[in-house]
This record gives C-alpha cells, structure tokens and sequence, in this order.
C-alpha cells in the first residue's frame, strides 16, 4: 500500500486517511531508529535526492538519515556545491537530476511555489522540504505524529500557533493539516505577522497570548525574527519576548498536560524563555527524533515500497 | 494608390455615432465616403455579416524595442496588433536605452515605418532614465513625436516631481501617465494581498499600494491642471476615487486591462506565471466594480498592456520570474466574448473603448473613420471562433495565459493608412504582395 500521489508538494493534496496512513507508517518505522543497527532494506536500490537551496540542518540530516534507515542510496546537493551558483535554473537542474535517474527528490528553497515547479518538471517524485512560505509539509507531519503521541488523538486538540504567522511555512502547512484532522487552531501574533484572509482556512486570530495560553492543549511556537527582506514588522525582539514570548511565569497558567512545540532553531529568551525550553512540558526533541519516523513513512509510501525484498 | 470599397458590412463608428448598414469607401488612405450602396470603381471587400470599425487602439504596449529585441521587436509587435485588429498602438518607454531621449522616438518610428503594418505612438520617460529623479526633455520628446509621457512599470514616487511633470506638460495638453504603485506597499510583492498570497505563501500586493498613489495624483492634477490618465487601474477603491475626481472636474482619465476584468488572483492557484502581472489580478470584488466602471463611462479605455517575456524568463521560480503577459492578439476577443456576450458593454462600447477613447486621451487623430481622416480600418468576424493557442502567435513571445482558450470574434482584414494588411484572415505579406508602409505620424 501506497500513496497514489507522486509527490508531496501541499498538505491539501492529502486526505485525512492518507495523513492517518502516514503517522500509522511512522510509528512502525520509529521502533527502527531505536535499535542499534538502525536500517532497514526497504529501499534498497533506490536513490533519493537532497537538492538543499536554502540553509538547513534538521530536515536536511533528517532526510537524509530517513532514506539511509530505509537502505536508499543519498546524494546531498546544496546551493553552494550545485550549478545554480553557475546561473542554471530549476527546470535545467530538473532535467539533469532526472537524466541520472533518481527516483526521489527532496527540495529545500526560498521560493514559494518551487517545489511545485520542480514537480512538473520531473517524472520522478518530490517532497517539499520547505518552499518559502508557502508549506513545509513533512514538518507538520511530524508535528502531528507528536501532538497524536501525547494526546492519544488529533480530534478536537486545541493548538495554539504563535509568531510569525506571516512568513511560516511550518505555519502553513500545519493549519492545514491540524484543520484536517479535526484540531482547534488559534493563531496568535502581533497584526503585522497575521497573514490577510487567514480566518478563512477556518482558523482564530488572536493578539493576547495570556486569554489564549489556559485554553490549549498545544502552544506551537515559531522562531521570529526582527526583519524580513529589510523590512521591519514590530519594534525589537525584546518587545516581542514581552508580549508573545513563552516564560516560566506565563506557563503557570497553562493546563496541566500542556505540550510546547517548536520546529527549530528556537531563539531561547525571544519567542522562548531559556529554561522553558528544557523544561519536560517542551517536547521540541521529540518533534525531531519523530522527524526521521515520520520521513521515513513519507518516503516509503511515495514510492510504493516497490523494490523491496522483504 | 488603389480604392477599397467595403461593402455591406455593419459599420460601427463610435466617434462619429455610426452603427448601422453601410459602405466604406476608401481612397489615397483616405476615408473618402461611408454611406448606403456606394458605387465606385473599387477593389470590393465584402464585409456582409461582418462588423466594420476603425482599426483598434491600444494605449499602452510594450514592445521591448530597443533592447530586448529576443521578446519583441517593433516590427513583431504591430504585426501582433494588426492581427488583434489593432492599428495604431502607444508603446511604453522602459526600453533598453530608455525612450527618454528624441533618437530612442526617432528610432521607434523608422521601425514602426519599415515594418508597415501599422502606426506607433511612442510615449515618452517622465523621467530621466526611468531614474525617479530629473524630468526628462520633454519638449525635445514631443518634437520627436511622443505623444505622453510614463515611467510605466516604475511609480513616480517622488511627489514633486509627479507634480512638475503635472505641471510643465500643461504647455502641450500632453498626458502624463501614472503607473501607480507605492514602492514601498508593494515591496517584493508576488501577488494582491488576500486570501490566495496566505495559502501560496506568496507576498501580497495590497490594493492600498494603488490607491494611495492614485489618490495623490489626482491631487496633484488639481493643483496643477494637469492632464493625468491612470494606467492598468485594477482594484474597486481605484475606481472610486476616479470617479470622485471626475465628478468634481479634475483633468483624470483611466484605462483598464482585459485581464483585470476577467481573471482573479484565484488563477494563481498553480503558479502558473503567466498570470503573474502588476498591478496583480485583484478579486471578484474588483472585477465587478470594474466592469460596472465600464459600464457607467468612469473608465475611458481597455489597453492590453502587452508585456512579452522570454520563455526562459517566465519558466522560474515565482518569485523571480517577471510581470507581465501579452495581449495584443487576444484582447479583443477577450471583450467581445467576456464583456458583449456578458452583457456589460455593447459592441459599440466595446470598440468605443478600444478606438475613440484612447485617441482621445492620447490627442491622436485616430479610432475613427471620419470622412478625410485615415483609413485605418478593420473587419471583424465576430461569429468566428479564435483558439488561442501558443505556436500561432505573431508576437516574439508566448507568455499569455489564455493559451487553451477559445474566444469569440476573429479579424477578418485590416487596413491601415487605406492599404490592406490582413485580407481575409491572412496577412498579405505571406502573398508576396508588397507591403505598404506609409504610415501616419
């Protein structure tokens, strides 16, 4: 059993089943990493590609590590080391990926809508690592597989997404899939970071994370930062930390069961206190270690689990 | 000079308040006679069933000449017009150089003359460069032949010199043209901020990055008496504060796109960027209010804003890839199917604002078949069908999001300055007849 699709591009191209199907995959393959020979021949004989345009660490390393549990052969292609640095463009490195026969795509870039692109120009699958702020959806996936970890279920769960609403891809693609799913969604910034229209994906907006916090199950944090493309959009982090940033002081008056996530990096002391950060309501490496589970399932589903041996 | 006789079509002159059964006599590339059953000895173009017109202006075109002559040359581009029916077309100065000197018009105009297939209007920089920072010889423009000055795909942000240009153009009645956009509203914006910029994570454009721009050039238009147009007005508040401004007398007119009274920023669904432009598709809202707009007489003018790219260019990353989408072939059968069939405007209408009215607005002696004036006069099939389709094109560049259309109302012959162009859908070029080149300026 498989997913029909060819690629991930857009949490909306999932079903709720098939977003079942894939957190159900996830927890089998999440005992794999806990062993001490870590791999699995699933994929052998399959090559999966990284094509990294932007910085990353986590889901690069958490790609690559998926694919390699999962016995696929893995070539690391990042901005500096490909011909993009040489002006080629992506339907160009498209076509020559897809010249070498690869059978999986996994791309990282600053631009929305590229994962898209890439996908219409290759026959093979790709997965959208994070295409600018548009939808990270393998990264709400996780966020998913962890918040069903902790609460037994998505149905129903009141999260609460905090930040940079604006500029989030994790953002994106976790309205969505929490929307799915049956979960309650709070977005909660200043103005300036709540994108135009947003009520309309069915979520609500708030600007006072004090009316919200005792409300929720779940407080997803964003990593913010002060200025994008140049351009200011509240007065200083330290403001921000004042207002929106999660302390020891504002947890008090969180529900007991209360799970804080984050995808990471965290600035700790701006959009999290340092000490919440390691405190045990904090769950944010988990969310990582369920990453490679969760990647693993996605990779596998897309391509049929066909080649394997088992 | 050979005589055109042609016969029996509906004749609709909007300039001249014309729509009825008639002949048109054409002689020495001048209109000679309309009227009932003409005789003459004539060539004899039968136009029964057909609509007959005065050849379509497009007020704004880019036609990437000099400079980008892979996307489009002057030559191409009449060539594209002529089969969309346009006759004379207003070409914007963000040429490479910029068309911000005499020799740039000069050199436009020997182009538009050797290629022949119809006239252009060169408009000139308000500004030095497109630079935002000196008039530019506006005087030394007109002698040229500029006939209105823009830094169209740039917004004149700086208010005094809007103002001046406002201002030193009142010598010739010129119109200065606004691209309004505040530079920093619509910084890195993608698409109209709404709904579709959240789910495509795509920077928005707020309507406000218009309106606040439009809002101050017509003040400046009343405080100097000015002649202002507005160019590619997109969004329902635009409108209005044209609206408001004609009704309390300010020298203001306005154009609109076929796109921004068709298409919605729900298009953008796939990242297809051919449906990326600027002023960006806006709402349903807007286009509402807009067509209402056309309907009530507040806007002037329909203009393509044809804006050609090379594939390459236009196969990127949204974000990197350019605004703008041709339309010179596809504009009038855009009207006629979305906006007559619609309902919104007569065909009348339709072809006022695509002939007399940016005539008008530009001061150029054209959209009309006045007796004496030139002949520059189209047939237009309007039961015939037009598949849009991307390897039929005469323009250089193929980056219409219409492709896969089908569109009412085809043209059927052209003339232009009395002498045909297009003859019964083809070009007579491809016939080995000469081509005729005296064009008008």
């Amino acid at each position: 059993m498989g997913l029909k699709h060819k690629d991930l591009v857009s949490i909306n191209q999932l079903t709720s089943d098939e977003i079942t199907l894939i957190l159900d995959m996830a927890e089998s393959f999440r005992e794999v990493s806990e062993r001490p020979i870590k791999k699995v021949p699933t994929l052998r004989g399959r090559t999966v590609i990284t094509l990294f345009f932007e910085p990353s660490t986590r889901t690069r390393i958490s790609f690559e590590l998926a694919a390699k549990r999962l016995s696929a052969d893995t070539v690391n292609i990042s901005k500096s080391t490909s011909a993009v640095v040489k002006g080629e463009s992506i339907k160009d490195t498209a076509q020559t990926i897809q010249a070498m026969a690869a059978d999986l795509v996994v791309i990282r870039h600053a631009a929305s809508g590229s994962a898209a692109l890439l996908a219409k120009y290759m026959q093979c699958s790709v997965v959208n690592a994070g295409d600018g702020a548009h939808e990270h959806p393998t990264q709400a996936l996780l966020d998913l597989f962890t918040i069903r970890q902790a609460f037994g279920t998505l149905n129903g769960v009141k999260v609460a997404v905090v930040g940079d609403i604006l500029h989030s891809r994790v953002a994106g693609s976790n309205i969505l899939a929490l929307k799915k799913m049956g979960a309650e969604v709070t977005v909660v910034g200043p103005p300036t970071l709540i994108p135009k229209g947003v009520e309309s994906l069915g979520v609500k907006v708030s600007h006072d994370l004090d009316t919200v916090l005792p409300e929720v199950d779940v407080l997803y944090l964003l990593r913010i930062q002060l200025e994008r493309q140049g351009e200011p959009l509240f007065p200083s982090l330290r403001e921000y930390a004042t207002l929106f940033g999660l302390n020891k002081k504002r947890l008090q008056a969180a529900k007991p069961d209360l799970i804080v996530m984050h995808p990471g990096p965290i600035n700790r002391g701006v959009e999290i206190a340092s000490e919440v950060a390691d405190m045990p309501q904090s769950v944010i490496t988990t969310q990582v270690t369920n990453g490679v589970a969760v990647r693993m399932a996605v990779l596998y589903l897309l391509l049929g689990g066909a080649g394997s041996d088992e | 000079m050979s005589r055109y006789l042609i016969q029996g079509g509906r004749v609709i002159d909007p300039a001249n308040n014309i729509d009825d059964t008639l002949d048109v006599l054409i002689e020495n590339g001048k209109i000679e006679a309309v009227g009932k059953h003409l005789a003459a000895d004539a060539e004899v173009i039968d136009a029964s069933g057909m609509i007959v017109a005065p050849g379509l202006v497009d007020m704004h075109v880019h036609l990437r000449d000099p400079g980008r002559t892979d996307e489009e040359t002057v030559e191409t581009g009449l060539r594209a017009a002529a089969k969309g029916g346009f006759t004379s077309i207003a070409c914007m100065p963000n040429t490479d150089p910029v068309t911000d000197s005499a020799s740039v018009v000069e050199y436009i105009q020997r182009q538009a003359k050797d290629a022949g297939f119809g006239n252009v209007f060169p408009i000139g920089a308000i500004t030095h460069g497109l630079a935002g920072e000196r008039l530019s010889e506006m005087g030394e423009l007109i002698q040229a032949g500029a006939v209105g000055f823009s830094d169209d795909g740039k917004c004149v942000m700086n208010s005094q010199l809007m103002r001046r240009a406002l201002e030193y153009t009142r010598m010739w009645g010129k119109p200065v043209i606004s691209h309004a956009e505040d530079e920093l509203l619509a910084r890195n914006g993608q698409i109209n901020e709404g709904y579709w910029s959240t789910v495509l994570g795509l920077k928005g454009i707020p309507s406000a990055a218009e309106e606040v721009i439009i809002a101050r050039d017509i003040i400046l238009a009343e405080l100097t008496g000015g002649k202002l147009h507005i160019a590619h007005l997109s969004t329902a508040g635009s409108l209005d504060l044209v609206k408001r401004a004609k009704e309390h007398g300010v020298n203001v007119t306005c154009e609109v796109t076929p796109h921004h009274l068709i298409l919605t920023d729900e298009n953008l669904q796939g990242y297809d960027t051919n449906f990326k432009v600027n002023p960006p598709l806006r709402t349903a809202a807007d286009i509402e209010a807009l067509r209402k707009g056309l309907k009530d007489g507040i806007i002037d003018a329909i203009a393509s804003d044809h804006a050609p790219h090379a594939r390459h260019e236009k196969e990127m990353e949204f974000d990197y890839a350019p605004f703008g989408m041709i339309g010179l072939e596809t504009t009038l059968g855009l009207i006629l199917t979305e906006l007559v069939d619609g309902g919104v405007l007569s065909l009348g209408g339709a072809i006022a604002k695509m002939s007399a009215g940016p005539s008008r607005i530009l001061g150029i002696p054209k959209g009309s078949l006045g007796i004496g004036g030139d002949a520059d006069l189209i047939v237009i099939d309007t039961n015939a069908i037009l598949e849009v389709s991307a390897n039929k094109f005469e323009s250089k560049s193929i980056n219409s999001p219409y492709v896969g259309r089908t569109l009412k109302g085809v043209v059927k012959d052209v003339f232009t300055a009395g002498e045909p162009v297009i003859k019964d859908k083809v070009f007579v070029d491809s016939y080995g007849e000469k081509r005729f080149s005296r064009v008008v300026l």
